[in-house]
């Protein structure tokens, strides 16, 4: 009951291998668009009432535990058809559930390490956030609903080159449209219906409320609880069906 | 005890595996033998979990491979063909998180890592990352892991493949240890030396199909004790005798390259199936059979 520690763990040691290198690019990109957009738009450029600094910043968190969650994809296809380490998982006497949760352990892990690295950024543009339970509390399932995508793509490929592409036509588009740079009220009606499918979205709301102390929206946890369970799920089908 | 019930793989149109069946005793040693492409990997990567059988099934230690998956995997090691251990990792690490994998605790995780690796000749490595180790000290590393959490049963795919006879001898010996201490082993290889040493029981796999299954001193002898190898337009034939006496009354007087050797396992498989397993010098695949008779193949 207990080898998800395992799975977890491996990914722990290899993340530990490359701790320094790996935080100083996960500062690379949010450090450019508070440069970018933060600076450029200037302290009295105001959306939804805060300068738009104060307003990306939250949005960059949602980004980052996103990228960075489903950044495992990438290392579990690395391990899977470089290193075969993937075949030491099947045949361990391992549910299917215990390696998708490892896994997504192991992408939570990357995103609140990235997150954390987001924050003090924001901390040096002069930015500061309410960090309460509840703005991790979006965080986590954001990352673990993004995690077991990750395990998914990571089964469903089948080659290092595909997963590249998915990177491309999904979650990059989704990171920045995923109400991380702006708020979605500003799109043209279809637009906005269209985006508000998105699980990025609702981590961005859940999350920017968090952080300015807004009353919690139930909706966005729930939708994210609700997406959580569901690809997780399709994940663990995923990993059994990686057998063939 | 390993059980194959009429396996079957199909790789979209070609079928890997067409109804293999099998039992190895326990504590037996069974050595799987065939030339590239037989299906050995696929046996043991249906039998480990790695992948479904199109049909039939396994049965390890009576657990059902496809309908009993936990429990079965739960009495199985596996060497694979090829190397997959963790490069940036350490030895430790490694072996650490296969214990973890299969449910032991630290302590015993720990006792048994250092058991394993000196049972291997390893103990001064344990915290060597991987990447540093020679293919054959990679090699080490995965027997003692297939090991580490005492198996009933363990598959080694080719497990000395590519190493150096000395290194290869070494790893006999681990193999031989295991057995003895109980487990009930599957083994492929290529090297014939290596299945007569080794194996209680020897199967001939040939296109996805059991020749035969014998103890390695039959196979030899229905073919008699002693072979004669000459030259002859280029080709290689080889005819058999039941004593070195009428091997050597047959060397053609007027013919340059021969060899009067004993019988061994490779003969027995071109006898079977016309092929060889492993491609050797002389490699073009003919030859004669018949104790010193005349019976031209291919
Ligand atoms: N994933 C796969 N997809 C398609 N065909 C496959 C796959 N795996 C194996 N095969 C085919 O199945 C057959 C048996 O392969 P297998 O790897 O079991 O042979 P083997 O006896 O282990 O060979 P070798 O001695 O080279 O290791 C081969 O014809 C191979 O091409
Ligand atoms: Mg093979």
């Amino acid at each position: 009951m207990t080898g998800f520690l395992a799975v977890y763990y491996r990914e722990l040691l290899i993340l530990k291998g490359k701790v320094l290198k790996q935080a100083a690019s996960m500062a690379v990109s949010p450090f450019l668009f508070l440069t970018a957009f933060g600076y450029a738009m200037g302290r009295d450029h105001l959306v939804d009432g805060r300068p738009y600094m104060e307003f990306l910043a939250p949005g960059l968190v949602a980004m980052a535990s996103m990228t960075q969650a489903f950044g495992i994809a990438s290392e579990i296809n690395i391990s899977r058809f470089y290193w075969h380490i993937f075949e030491e998982f099947q045949a361990a006497p391992l549910a299917n559930w215990q390696y998708v949760l490892g896994e997504v352990l192991a992408a939570v892990t990357r995103a609140l390490l990235a997150v954390a690295v987001m924050l003090l950024l924001a901390l040096c543009f002069g930015v500061t956030l309410s960090y309460s339970p509840l703005f991790f509390a979006a965080v986590i399932l954001n990352a673990a609903l993004f995690g077991s995508v990750a395990v998914i793509c990571a089964m469903l490929v089948k080659s290092h080159a595909d997963q590249s592409l998915i990177t491309s036509f999904v979650i990059t588009p989704m990171a920045f449209l995923g109400g991380t740079f702006f708020p979605l009220d500003r799109m043209p009606p279809a637009v906005k219906a269209v985006l508000s499918f998105l699980p990025l979205t609702h981590a961005a709301r859940a999350i920017r409320a968090a952080a300015f102390e807004q009353a919690p929206p139930v909706f966005p946890y729930a939708v994210l609880g609700v997406l959580l369970a569901v690809f997780f799920g399709v994940a663990v089908v995923c990993v059994n069906q990686a057998r063939n | 005890m390993i059980r194959a019930a009429g396996l079957v793989k199909r790789f979209g149109k070609t079928e890997a595996l067409k109804g293999v069946s099998f039992e190895v005793g326990e504590g037996e040693l069974f050595a799987y033998l065939g030339p590239n492409g037989s299906g050995k990997t696929t046996t043991i990567r249906i039998l480990t979990n790695l992948t479904n059988p199109s049909a039939g099934e396994g049965f390890l230690n009576g657990f059902s491979v496809t309908k009993n998956r936990i429990a079965a995997k739960m009495q199985c090691g596996l060497v694979t063909q090829h190397i997959n251990l963790d490069n940036e990792l350490t030895v430790e690490e490694n072996l650490s998180i296969h214990g973890m994998l299969f449910g032991m605790s630290g302590p015993a995780r720990a006792k048994a890592m250092d058991e394993y690796l000196e049972y291997v000749e390893m103990a001064d490595r344990k915290k060597t990352k991987v990447k540093e180790l020679s293919g054959g000290l990679k090699r080490r590393v995965m027997i003692a892991r297939a090991l580490m959490h005492r198996p009933k049963i363990v598959f080694l795919d080719e497990p000395t493949v590519g190493l150096d006879p000395t290194i290869r001898r070494r790893i006999w010996s681990f193999i031989k240890k295991a057995q003895q201490d109980g487990a009930t082993i599957l083994l492929t290889t290529h090297y014939i030396e290596e299945a007569e040493f080794l194996a209680d029981r020897v199967a001939f796999l040939d296109s996805g199909k059991i020749v035969t299954i014998e103890t390695p001193r039959a196979l030899m002898d229905s073919l008699g004790g002693w072979a004669l190898d000459s030259l002859d337009n280029g080709a290689i034939e080889t005819s058999y005798f039941p004593e070195r006496e009428s091997a050597e009354a047959a060397i053609p007087a007027h013919r340059g390259g021969f060899t009067v050797r004993r019988v061994n396992l490779e003969d027995a498989f071109i006898a079977l199936t016309g092929k060889k397993v492993a491609p050797g010098p002389g490699g073009a695949g003919t030859g004669m059979r018949g104790a010193g008779g005349k019976e031209n193949r291919k």
